[in-house]
């Protein structure tokens, strides 16, 4: 397939719902990216790890998200599909090969956080570890838990799930309100959307906070076990 | 052939027919203690039983063999190589760690048992019925009686369902049973819906996705999946499960003809040898005597039989043992 042939028939590939791994098929080069990438730093930070701005707008962290994830994003943000006013004029200036490029360079930049992976049972008094690790059955909410797509942790499943732990809390309540107001409308088979549209407020501001300090919380835990041992 | 004249010739001249020797005969109890059958319908009507939330699980002895029971059913495997040889966790097939109405709840199964079977003209119990998801759907071994696995998934069954009525089969019960449609199940039309709608999430190759070692997406077909005698292969029962719970999150979005085509699709791949092969000598004789039913084992598909294979998975144990 030519990348000519990729590009215009990407909005319907995504739209059908496929992987995004297999609508970006331009190879990526982290250096030419990071050159590419000078215009973004005012908003996502020189070390690419974004910023919480309780009072305005958060720019995400960028950096350790999937190549794939990223270029679709991108990409759908140019296309409409995902409408942001602060964004769009930045991702418009990208062109195909620049958006491989900037995604090569990001997702290399820092990793994102590994967290644990095994099981552990959610404390049913924990409103907001409950929803991320077992969700919202109740009928008319039927709301899977995020960890289910996500990953155990939140920490993202291959390159369609993006990882939620470590993300911004203003940024991940502007996504959810963003799906709820019909902003954002990328996603492979309006998977997130749903589950957008039937959390409550509250829900909302209390998973975000959950996630957006998860990978500190998890790493005092383990500090605080390390004490114990070595008691 | 129906289950019923079926089970007559089981009775007598299947047995000379086949000429199976007496040894496989001697068998026939462990053999027949199946759960194919699909569940009976459920009764119509809303689901108004709820079972009891966890935060009420009592802090005693019989508290914590819950929540070992609900750990266990959530997290199968923590049993893998002993009693799981595959990848599947008992809540992937049972959403919501056994409590989703529609979706094979624990809480409606746990009064119906002990249920009197025509198929194997015996009363079966509970823990036969969880023995026997073990076997098939886990690919596995069967935990004995008494054993701690065993007895901690009994006690959060009877813990779920707290209330419920003994002996009374209740809406919600199992997988709601789909028509059949006027196109019936087709393979290749279910090859778009699974490309479409479910590959995002359980590979292009029906390998499901792992984090670390940490299944997220369970494989549907491979070694890592249900195997040949799990009820899951059989297309209806699939068609019923993902009608009202896949894609994960948008219960009920797809057509009924979807949902029998993608199950046809998903079905029509290989899976583990089902278990009951060991003990008869020819794919024919076991698809024969148990796959008289809407699967694909024993069937051409692309120029391959399937099933006509000793790939048992991981398990290494004979039926019986
Ligand atoms: C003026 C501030 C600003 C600048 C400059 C900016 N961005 Fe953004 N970026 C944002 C905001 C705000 C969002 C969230 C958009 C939304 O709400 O949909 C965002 C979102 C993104 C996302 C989606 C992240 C995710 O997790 O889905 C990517 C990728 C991205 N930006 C890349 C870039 C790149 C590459 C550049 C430089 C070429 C850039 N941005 C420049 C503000 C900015
Ligand atoms: C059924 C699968 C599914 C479930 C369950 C799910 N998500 Fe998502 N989510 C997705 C997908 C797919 C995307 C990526 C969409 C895209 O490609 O732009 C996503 C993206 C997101 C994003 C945007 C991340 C970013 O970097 O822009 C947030 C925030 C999010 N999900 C939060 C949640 C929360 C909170 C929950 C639990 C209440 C949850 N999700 C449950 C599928 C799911
Ligand atoms: C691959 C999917 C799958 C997995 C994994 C699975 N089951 Fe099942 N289970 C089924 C199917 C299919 C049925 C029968 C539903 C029908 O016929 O409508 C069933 C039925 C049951 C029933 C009887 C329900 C009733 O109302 O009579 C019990 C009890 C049960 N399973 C327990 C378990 C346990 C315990 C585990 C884990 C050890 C488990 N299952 C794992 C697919 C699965
Ligand atoms: C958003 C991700 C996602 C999508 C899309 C999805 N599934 Fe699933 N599927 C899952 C998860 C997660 C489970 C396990 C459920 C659980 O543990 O709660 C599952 C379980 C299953 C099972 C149970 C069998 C087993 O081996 O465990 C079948 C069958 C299945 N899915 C079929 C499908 C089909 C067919 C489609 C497309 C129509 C589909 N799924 C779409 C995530 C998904």
């Amino acid at each position: 397939m030519t990348s000519k042939r990729i590009a215009s028939g990407l909005g319907l590939l995504l739209g059908a719902g496929l992987a995004a791994s297999q609508a970006v098929a331009l190879e990526g080069d982290a250096e030419r990216g990071e050159a590419a990438a000078g215009t973004c730093v005012a908003c996502h930070q020189a070390d690419g790890m974004g910023m919480n701005n309780p009072n305005g707008e958060s720019w995400p962290r960028l950096a350790g998200l999937p190549a794939a994830y990223i270029a679709k994003q991108l990409h759908d943000i140019k296309e409409g599909r995902r409408e942001s006013p602060s964004m769009m004029p930045f991702a418009n200036m990208l062109d195909d090969q620049q958006i491989a490029d900037v995604a090569a360079y990001y997702a290399e930049l820092e990793p994102w956080p590994e967290l644990p992976t095994a099981y552990h049972a959610a404390d049913p008094n924990d409103e907001a570890e409950w929803l991320a690790e077992r969700g919202d059955w109740a009928e008319g909410r039927m709301i899977p838990a995020c960890s289910q797509c996500h990953g155990p942790n939140g920490q993202g499943v291959g390159d369609s799930f993006p990882p939620l732990a470590g993300q911004h809390a203003g940024y991940i309540v502007s996504q959810l309100e963003a799906w709820r107001e019909g902003k954002r409308h990328n996603d492979p088979n309006d998977l997130m959307m749903g589950v957008a549209e039937r959390l409550d407020e509250a829900q909302i501001e209390l998973i975000a906070d959950y996630y957006a300090t998860l990978p500190e919380r998890i790493a005092a835990q383990g500090d605080a076990a390390q004490e114990e041992d070595g008691q | 052939m129906s289950q019923r004249r079926f089970h007559l010739l089981m009775a007598g001249t299947l047995v000379s027919a086949l000429g199976l020797p007496l040894a496989a005969l001697a068998q026939d109890d462990e053999v027949q203690r199946d759960y194919q059958i699909p569940l009976p319908e459920a009764p119509a009507g809303e689901v108004t039983f709820q079972p009891p939330l966890e935060r009420d699980i009592p802090d005693n002895q019989y508290g914590d063999m819950v929540r070992k029971g609900r750990d266990l059913f959530v997290n199968t495997q923590a049993l893998r190589g002993e009693y799981v040889f595959n990848e599947q966790n008992c809540a992937n097939c049972h959403l919501d760690a056994g409590r989703l109405a529609n979706s094979a709840p624990m809480w409606a199964s746990f009064g119906v048992y002990p249920a009197y079977r025509g198929k194997n003209d015996k009363v079966n119990t509970l823990a036969e019925r969880i023995q026997g998801c073990f076997t098939y759907s886990m690919n596995g071994k069967p935990p004995e009686n008494g054993s701690e696995p065993l007895v901690a998934m009994q006690t959060y069954l009877h813990w779920m369902a707290t209330g419920a009525p003994i002996n009374e089969s209740l809406p919600g019960r199992g997988y709601p049973k789909l028509e059949e449609t006027e196109q019936g199940a087709d393979r290749e039309r279910g090859a778009e819906v699974y490309a479409q709608q479910c590959a995002v999430c359980h590979g292009d190759e029906g390998q499901g996705q792992k984090v670390g070692e940490r299944q997220v997406f369970p494989p549907l077909w491979g070694d890592g999946a249900y195997n040949w005698g799990a009820g899951m292969h059989r297309v209806n029962t699939a068609a019923n499960f993902i009608k009202a719970n896949m894609p994960l999150g948008k219960p009920y979005s797809l057509t009924d003809q979807e949902a029998w085509d993608v199950a046809a699709f998903i079905n029509s791949h290989e899976r583990p040898q089902d278990p009951r092969r060991r003990t008869l000598d020819t794919l024919d004789e076991t698809a024969e005597i148990f796959h008289d039913h809407h699967g694909f084992y024993g069937q051409k598909v692309d120029g391959k039989r399937l099933g006509d294979h000793d790939n048992f998975g991981e398990n290494p144990v004979p039926l019986d043992g």
